[in-house]
């Protein structure tokens, strides 16, 4: 040491000369530090308990207490999907992993990327049934992109970061790190994120070119082009969409999106034909079922897309970029597909039309619209206005009108709520849209409003509800309260499971079994015992001051907008029938013959 | 009309880490694609990497779905399909046991030599071979021991390799 002991002050710390010793539960916490990661979501327990003890010691990770550890999932993906940034979870072992695969599931159905990170019993019980004991990784193999049990602490920074790695490189999915509670007491030795490069995990992201060339010669020759887009598009980056938005301004093609992609491109652009689907627009479904070219970047063929797939757009050619190779030709075969990632495709893509002086078939293209607006003006989203009830899409288009311009991110439960913000509420840029697509989470709303607030404390998070999904995770209003997290639960409360009762309606004869939501809550009693604010509107003259009272509250709020029982989500296309046998609102009435064949689908 | 099953032997290189035969063979039972025959070990002590050889059944598009999946899977490092590409060698090995006496187990002994089959547990009244060969041999010789006294069959399941002088 030198006499005024600035060598020792120069000195690297230990972790640069790669012998940092620190207990198992310092290196994950060190991990998550060196990942960058703000915020972890979580629930402790006893296996948990030694990386509980090091959250406590330091202030660079900031905890946010669920209440319970699906709630704490569904909020990292609510994070995750609002920043383009892995949410993390910890929780303990046995039932708080088990809790947690919910979201697990959601996450990889939708690839969302999230680290979860649950406690295990002592390496020396394992297999002996002992208390708060479930084989982790054997449960979460299905339901994760990846999951490891660490068994040395010498493993666990290197395991850290690969989880990190996989979590978000490629297509984005969530993964296990399981880790006995001895491993988190052993010391181990740290190793940083850049020392640490996983034996066989490579992920393609570049474009073939030959493909890309391929595809715009096919989109210069289209008489009839659609975009078709999804998720990929947000998971990419804001790059993607806007260089999305750039390519259609030069093609001047149509645009369509999944559930998913809402928001990569603006829905008050001209060429946006809303969602498509099996409750899409009557343009967007008919434009799908007739187009010649389908350009789809980053979805993925889901059957809440295509209808009957053998009925599925008889005439196009077919386009297919992903960043996962096992999607390409998986339900639907295509011509061109495209593995890359969705802004480097389309940076070639634009790159090949611009150098290649394509243009787009000028005559042809006029007729395709012409074609779309005679679509377009069935008005497919029109609805039988009340002065009496609060129909739900009054109520959603009420809500858009009046936060337009905010800050807003909007998160949904599953339903017929969910279909009618996605019908209607406009969105303009990416990842301001949180909702639960493949595996159709009842529950995912209300904590991922958890998450988005976390991530955005001065933004407007509303969670478009219905009165039976948001009984699945209510507690997380506790969540909402303990750390001021002001978000504004919109319960369209029908009474009903609505899509179950839609369904019934459709296919059961009218025979409701089990879907009136019987003995409900007083959701403003409910909201005041928790500590937020409670509203409800029972007249549509109400409404408007209603919600502005809900954004104007800065506690969370939980809105009991009583809509009409009766209505049903239209356009539709009933199951096993194709693009062009969609039905409308005005036929709701009329019999709607499904047959055993489409009965079974789900 | 969907298009006729085909029969495809696939190997697939792996790290040989905890739980990576279940991650192989959860994929299959998860998706509902079909395993015939498998087989796994160590083929590299020193890289800890394991050579799996399935044997499955499925049209053109469920092979090509189950290649991409197989490649999804993290440890994995590579995946060939014997069928589709390189022409390969398959071979599978069976412990066959008859028992009788008489007629019936010289006949036995006379096949076995007949299929190029070792004896290697012998009492009065029982035989165990050891045979190699293609799956379909085998399944012959199987066949033919049935009525002779067929007691058990143990059969490891496919192995398979290219020919030339590539790696997979």
């Amino acid at each position: 040491m030198d006499r005024d002991g600035t060598e020792l002050k120069m000195a690297p710390p230990k972790a640069v000369a790669g012998t940092l010793e620190l207990s198992g539960a310092e290196i994950v916490i060190r991990a998550l530090k060196d990942q960058g990661v703000k915020h972890i979501f979580g629930y402790p327990g006893g296996a948990v308990l030694p990386i509980y003890d090091a959250i406590f010691q330091q202030n660079d990770v900031e905890h946010v207490l669920c209440r319970h550890e699906q709630g704490a999932t569904h909020a990292a993906e609510g994070y995750a999907r609002a920043t383009g940034k892995p949410g993390v979870v910890l929780v303990t072992s046995g039932p708080g992993a088990t809790n947690a695969v919910t979201g697990l599931t959601d996450a990889l159905m939708d690839s969302i990327p999230l680290v979860v990170i649950t406690g295990q019993v002592a390496s020396h019980l394992i297999g002996t049934d002992a208390f708060q004991e479930a084989d982790t990784v054997g449960i979460t193999r299905a339901c994760t992109k990846h999951n490891w049990l660490v068994k040395d602490a010498n493993d666990l920074a290197r395991v850290m970061h690969e989880a990190f790695q996989i979590a978000t490189t490629g297509r984005p999915g969530p993964v296990v790190i399981d880790i006995p509670k001895d491993v988190q007491f052993k010391k181990g030795a740290y190793a940083t994120p850049a020392s640490v490069k996983h034996r066989t995990f490579r992920v393609k992201s570049d474009p073939d070119l030959g493909q890309i060339v391929k595809a715009i010669e096919l989109m210069a020759a289209a008489k009839k082009p659609l975009f078709y887009t999804g998720g990929g598009i947000i998971n990419s980056g804001p790059v993607a969409s806007k260089l999305l938005r750039e390519l259609v301004a030069l093609t001047g093609f149509p645009v369509t999106s999944t559930l998913m992609g809402l928001g990569a491109f603006p829905a008050s652009s001209p060429e946006w034909l809303g969602l498509v689907g099996m409750h899409g627009t009557y343009e967007a479904n008919h434009a799908m079922h007739d187009c010649d070219l389908m350009i789809c970047l980053g979805a993925r063929f889901d059957d809440r897309v295509t209808g009957k797939i053998d009925l599925f757009s008889p005439g196009s050619k077919k386009i297919h970029l992903d960043i996962d190779p096992s999607q390409i030709n998986k339900n639907v075969r295509v011509d061109v597909p495209i593995v890359a990632d969705a802004a480097k495709a389309l940076k070639e893509m634009l790159h090949f039309w611009k150098t290649q002086k394509k243009k787009a078939d000028a005559a042809a293209l006029k007729d395709w619209w012409k074609e779309i607006d005679q679509w377009r003006a069935k008005k497919s989203l029109d609805y039988k206005p009340s002065s009496k009830l609060i129909k739900p899409q009054y109520a959603i288009d009420r809500l858009y009108e009046l936060t337009r311009g905010r800050n807003v991110f909007i998160t949904t439960e599953v339903g017929q709520h969910q279909m009618w913000a996605a019908q209607r509420f406009k969105f303009e840029e990416p990842n301001r849209w949180m909702t639960s697509g493949g595996l159709g989470t009842m529950g995912y709303g209300l904590p991922a409003a958890v998450g988005v607030q976390m991530a955005h404390p001065d933004a407007l998070v509303i969670d478009i509800a219905g009165e039976a999904s948001v009984q699945m995770t209510m507690q997380e209003m506790s969540t909402a309260v303990q750390y001021d997290l002001p978000i504004k639960i919109f319960i369209l409360n029908n009474e009903y499971m609505g899509m179950v009762r839609q369904w019934q309606q459709l296919l059961h004869g009218g025979r409701y079994s089990h879907s009136y939501s019987e003995a409900l809550p007083d959701f403003v009693k409910l909201a005041e015992a928790y500590g937020g604010v409670g509203l409800r509107a029972q007249t549509p003259d109400e409404l408007d001051a209603k919600i502005l009272e809900m954004i104007d509250s800065p506690k969370p709020v939980l809105f009991d907008v009583r809509v009409d029982p009766k209505e049903n989500c239209y356009p539709m296309i009933p199951s096993g029938k194709a693009h062009n046998e969609m039905i409308l609102s005005d036929a709701m009435e009329e019999e709607t013959v499904v047959s055993d064949e489409g009965k079974m689908l789900v | 009309m969907r298009a006729p099953t085909e029969r495809h032997t696939i190997a697939v290189l792996v790290d040989n880490e905890a739980g990576v035969l279940a991650r192989v063979v959860g994929l299959f039972s998860g998706r509902g694609y079909n395993i015939e025959s498998l087989t796994v070990a160590e083929v590299d002590h020193a890289a800890h990497t394991s050579r799996v050889t399935v044997v499955t059944s499925g049209t053109p598009e469920v092979i090509e779905q189950i290649e991409a999946q197989l490649r999804r899977l993290v440890p994995v490092h590579s995946v060939v399909n014997w069928t589709t590409s390189s022409p390969g060698i398959e071979r599978e090995m069976a412990l066959v046991k008859v028992a009788g006496t008489g007629d019936k187990r010289a006949e036995a002994q006379r096949i076995s030599t007949i299929f190029r089959a070792h004896i290697v547990d012998t009492t009065h009244n029982s035989f165990v071979f050891e045979i190699t060969g293609a799956p379909g041999k085998i399944d012959n010789f199987v066949d033919l021991m049935r009525p002779l006294g067929l007691v058990d069959v143990s059969r490891t399941g496919v192995a398979a390799i290219s020919r030339g002088p590539e790696a997979m």
